[in-house]
C-alpha cells in the first residue's frame, strides 16, 4: 500500500535531485530546470499532505505555484534569451561580471 | 538710585570692561581701552561705597536676584547676591584697590604689547572676586572662586612666553585646584546634611548637625581656604606668581584674591564658632606660617618676593584672628592689610619701571634720590604694615596680638610678637637696600620716577594706609556687630596698653636695627655660609622636596600609566580593528559574483539553519548554542588554518 511517507520520500528525493542540480550545474537552461524539479517537489509534499489530513488547502496551494512557476519560467527564459543575445552564451562563469 | 542696580552695577561694571576690553584683545594697544575698564571700575566703585553708606546708616542687607539657576528636585537656587556687613566691607576694599591698580596699569603696562588683554583679564578677576564675595550661597562663591583661580592664572601667566611665568602660572592653579577638591567635598556634605547651600539656611540650621559632621564640613571648607590663601603647606604657588605683572600681584596675590581664603572663614563663622578645636588648629597654623613666611623674607633678595612673604605672614595673623573667634579682627586687618600691602606692591612696580624690570635688591640702592615719592610712599606702607601707631596696621594687628594674649594662647602670642619684629626688620631692611645708600645699578641705567599719575592713585591707598585704623575703626566695629560676634577677651586696659607699648616699642627697635645695619653696608657677606641662611633662602627646602616628592614620581606614574595605555587599552582596540579587517580580506574571496558558487554558499547555509532549527528542536536552547559555537569554532579554525597557509605560502614564493 503506498501512503503518505512513500509520498514524502519521494518529493525528498526530487528535492535533493534539483538541489544538486542547482549547486553543480553551470548551464542556465539546466539551473532551471533544476528549479522546476524542486518546486514539483514541495508540490508532491503539499498534494500528499493535504490528501493525508482531508484538506484541499494543500492542494490549492500546488495550483498557486504551479502557476507561480509558469510565469517564473516565462520571465526566466526571456531574460535568457536577451542574455544569450548578448553574451553569446548561458554558461554560469561566463556571466561572471562582478568581483569581490 | 534703586539698590539693586547700585549692587548690579558694582557686580556687573568689571565684567562690562572685561568684556569690552575683550573685544580689542587682538589688537595692538589701544589707551581708551584701559581708561575705559578703570571708568567702569570707578563707577562700580562709587556703587559699592554707596552700599557700604546704606549698610552703615540702615543696617539692612541689600539683596538681589538675577534668574534661576538651578531648579532640579528638592534642589533650587538661583543666582542670587547679597551685600550685609561683610560684604560690604569687601565690596568696597575690593574695588578701592582694583580702581587703584586699574588706572596704575594704564601706566605701567603702556609699552606691553598686551595692554587690551590685561586690562580684559584683570576686570574680568575683580568680577569673579565680586561674584565670591557678594554670592548669598555657597555655590556663588565657588563659582567666583574658581574664576578668580582662573583669572589668576592668566595674569600670573601673562608673559606666557616666560618660562618661569607659564610654570608659576601652572603651580598657582594646580595647587588651587588641589584644596578647591576639599572646598568641593565640604559644600557637597552641607548639601548632603542641610539640603541647602543657602548662606542663612545653613548658618541658621548648622547647630543641628552632628559634631562630627560640623569637624568634617569646617575641616573641607578650610581646606579651601588654606589654597587661596596660600597656608602652609599649599604656599609655594604664592611667592612664585610673582612672575606676573606687579599691578596683578598688587591687586590678586596681596590685597584681595588672597584673602578670600580668610573671608570664607569669616563667612562660615557660625559654622566655625561650633568647633573650637578647628579654631585653635587654624589659629596655630596662622601663626606658624606668620612665623616661617617672615623668616624667608629675612633672606629674600628678590623686591617682590620679599613682599609677597610679606603678605603670606600676614595672611597668617588674619588667620590667628578667625581660628581664635575674633572674626571681626580678622576681617579688619584684611581691610588695613589690603590697603597698605597694595601700595607697597604699586611702590615695588614703580622701582621695577625704574630699574628696568630688575628685581634684584643688592643691584638697587640710592633710589631716594631719583624717586622720592616712591620711596615715600612705600616707607609709610612699610610703617604702616610694621604697625606703628597712629598707621592702620597698628590698630588691626595688634588686636590679633591681644586676643592671642587675652586668650592665654601665649605660645602663639610669643610667635606673633617675634614675626612682628621680623616683620619691621625685614620691611625696611628693603627699604634700606632699595632706595638708601649707594646706587649699585648697572652702569647706562637711568632710573626715574613713574608717571604722576601713577603715583596719584598710590596716594589715596597711602592716605587710607594711614587714616583706615584711627578713622574708621569705630564705624567698622558699629557695621560688623551687626553680622560678627565682637569677640574679644576681657583684659584689664593698663594690661592691653602696657602691651601694645611694648609691642611698639620692640617694633621701633627692630626697625631701628635695621636701618642701623643696612646704613653701614648691611651684614657681612659671612652669614651667607651659615646654615639657617641657606635653609632661609632656599625655602626651607619645600619646594625642592615638593619637586623631589611630588612632582617626579607623579611624574613617572604618569609615564608608567601611558605605557599601560599603549600596551593594554591601546592594544585591545587595535586588536579588535585588525581582527575586522582580517576577516574581511579572508572573507572577500567568496564573493567571485559567481552565481554557481553563490548558489552553494546559499544551500550551505540553508542547510546550516536546517540543522540548527532541528537541534534546537530535538535538544532546546542549550543544544543550540553548543552547535553555533561548534560552527562558530569551526570557522575560526578554518580561518586560522587559512592564514597559516598563506602565510606558508608565501614564506615559499
Amino acid at each position: 500500500m503506498i501512503g503518505v511517507n512513500h509520498y514524502l520520500i519521494l518529493a525528498g528525493i526530487l528535492f535533493v535531485i534539483g538541489m544538486i542540480g542547482v549547486i553543480r550545474r553551470k548551464n542556465l537552461l539546466m539551473l532551471f530546470f533544476a528549479t522546476e524539479i524542486m518546486l514539483n517537489a514541495a508540490n508532491i509534499g503539499f498534494v500528499a499532505v493535504g490528501h493525508y489530513l482531508g484538506d484541499y488547502t494543500g492542494q490549492m496551494f500546488a495550483f498557486f505555484i504551479i502557476a507561480i512557476a509558469a510565469s517564473e519560467v516565462a520571465v526566466g527564459l526571456g531574460l535568457l534569451i536577451l542574455l544569450y543575445k548578448r553574451k553569446n552564451s548561458i554558461d554560469l562563469d561566463v556571466i561572471q561580471n562582478m568581483n569581490g | 538710585m534703586e539698590l539693586t542696580t547700585l549692587l548690579y552695577i558694582a557686580l556687573l561694571g568689571p565684567l562690562v570692561g572685561s568684556l569690552f576690553a575683550a573685544l580689542f584683545g587682538a589688537t595692538p594697544k589701544k589707551t581708551f581701552v584701559g581708561i575705559i575698564a578703570s571708568a567702569l571700575l570707578f563707577a562700580a566703585m562709587l556703587a559699592s561705597l554707596t552700599l557700604l553708606t546704606h549698610v552703615i546708616t540702615t543696617g539692612e542687607v541689600v539683596r538681589a536676584t538675577l534668574f534661576d539657576w538651578i531648579n532640579s528636585g528638592n534642589f533650587h537656587l538661583a543666582f542670587s547676591f547679597a551685600v550685609d556687613e561683610i560684604t560690604a566691607v569687601m565690596i568696597s576694599v575690593v574695588t578701592i584697590v582694583s580702581t587703584m591698580v586699574h588706572i596704575y596699569s594704564i601706566g605701567y603696562m603702556e609699552h606691553d604689547s598686551g595692554f587690551n588683554r590685561f586690562f580684559s583679564y584683570l576686570s574680568a578677576f575683580v568680577f569673579s572676586m565680586m561674584v565670591l564675595v557678594m554670592s548669598d550661597n555657597f555655590l556663588g562663591l565657588f563659582i567666583g572662586w574658581e574664576g578668580v583661580g582662573v583669572c589668576s592664572y592668566l595674569l600670573v601667566g601673562f608673559w606666557y612666553h616666560k618660562r618661569t611665568a607659564s610654570w608659576a602660572a601652572n603651580e598657582a592653579f594646580i595647587m588651587n585646584r588641589v584644596a578647591d577638591l576639599g572646598m568641593l567635598l565640604g559644600i557637597f556634605l552641607i548639601y548632603w546634611n542641610l539640603g541647602t547651600i543657602q548662606y542663612d539656611e545653613v548658618f541658621a540650621n548648622v547647630a543641628k548637625l552632628s559634631v562630627e559632621t560640623t569637624w568634617w564640613i569646617s575641616v573641607l571648607l578650610f581646606i579651601g581656604a588654606m589654597g587661596k590663601s596660600a597656608q602652609f603647606p599649599l604656599h609655594t604657588w604664592l611667592a612664585d606668581a610673582m612672575e606676573g605683572p606687579t599691578p596683578v600681584s598688587a591687586l590678586i596675590h596681596a590685597a584681595t584674591m588672597v584673602t578670600a581664603g580668610v573671608y570664607l572663614v569669616v563667612r562660615s563663622h557660625d559654622l566655625y564658632a561650633l568647633v573650637p578645636e578647628i579654631g585653635v588648629f587654624i589659629a596655630s597654623l596662622g601663626a606658624f606660617v606668620a612665623l616661617f613666611a617672615a623668616s624667608m623674607a629675612l633672606v629674600n633678595n628678590d623686591l617682590k618676593r620679599v613682599i609677597a612673604y610679606s603678605t603670606l605672614s600676614q595672611l597668617g595673623y588674619m588667620f590667628v584672628a578667625a581660628g581664635l573667634g575674633a572674626y571681626w579682627v580678622a576681617l579688619f586687618h584684611l581691610m588695613t592689610h589690603a590697603f597698605f600691602k597694595a601700595a607697597l606692591f604699586l611702590g615695588a612696580g614703580n622701582v621695577m619701571h625704574a630699574m628696568h624690570d630688575e628685581l634684584d635688591l643688592r643691584k638697587m640702592g640710592g633710589l631716594y634720590k631719583v624717586m622720592k615719592p616712591t620711596a615715600i610712599f612705600m616707607a609709610i606702607a612699610s610703617v604702616a604694615l610694621a604697625g606703628i601707631p597712629p598707621l592702620a596696621g597698628y590698630f588691626s594687628k595688634d588686636k590679633i596680638l591681644e586676643v592671642a594674649f587675652g586668650d592665654a594662647h601665649f605660645l602663639i602670642y610669643g610667635v606673633l610678637l617675634f614675626t612682628a619684629l621680623l616683620t619691621a626688620f625685614y620691611s625696611f631692611r628693603l627699604w634700606m637696600m632699595a632706595f638708601h645708600g649707594e646706587s649699585r645699578w648697572a652702569k647706562g641705567l637711568h632710573p626715574h620716577e613713574a608717571h604722576k599719575f601713577m603715583l596719584a592713585v598710590i596716594a589715596p591707598l597711602i592716605l587710607l594706609a594711614i587714616v583706615s585704623g584711627f578713622m574708621f575703626e569705630d564705624t567698622y566695629k558699629a557695621l560688623v556687630s551687626a553680622e560678627l560676634p565682637m569677640y574679644m577677651p576681657h583684659m584689664d586696659h593698663s594690661l592691653v596698653l602696657m602691651l601694645a607699648g611694648m609691642t611698639v616699642v620692640l617694633v621701633l627697635m627692630s626697625i631701628g636695627f635695621a636701618v642701623y645695619k643696612y646704613s653701614r653696608g648691611g651684614f657681612s657677606e659671612s652669614l651667607q655660609e651659615t646654615f639657617i641662611y641657606k635653609l632661609l633662602s632656599n625655602q626651607y627646602y619645600i619646594p625642592l622636596a615638593y619637586e623631589k616628592f611630588l612632582t617626579i614620581p607623579y611624574t613617572r606614574l604618569s609615564e608608567l600609566a601611558w605605557k599601560i595605555d599603549q600596551k593594554v587599552v591601546d592594544a585591545i582596540v587595535d586588536f579588535v580593528a585588525t581582527t575586522v579587517y582580517k576577516s574581511g580580506e579572508a572573507s572577500r574571496n567568496m564573493q567571485t559574483g559567481n552565481l554557481s558558487s553563490m548558489l552553494r554558499l546559499m544551500t550551505f547555509g540553508f542547510i546550516l539553519v536546517l540543522g540548527l532549527g532541528l537541534i534546537g528542536t530535538q535538544f532546546g536552547v542549550l543544544g543550540l548554542i553548543v552547535a553555533a559555537s561548534a560552527i562558530f569554532l569551526f570557522f575560526v579554525m578554518w580561518f586560522v588554518f587559512y592564514q597559516i597557509k598563506k602565510n606558508l605560502e608565501k614564506a615559499g614564493a
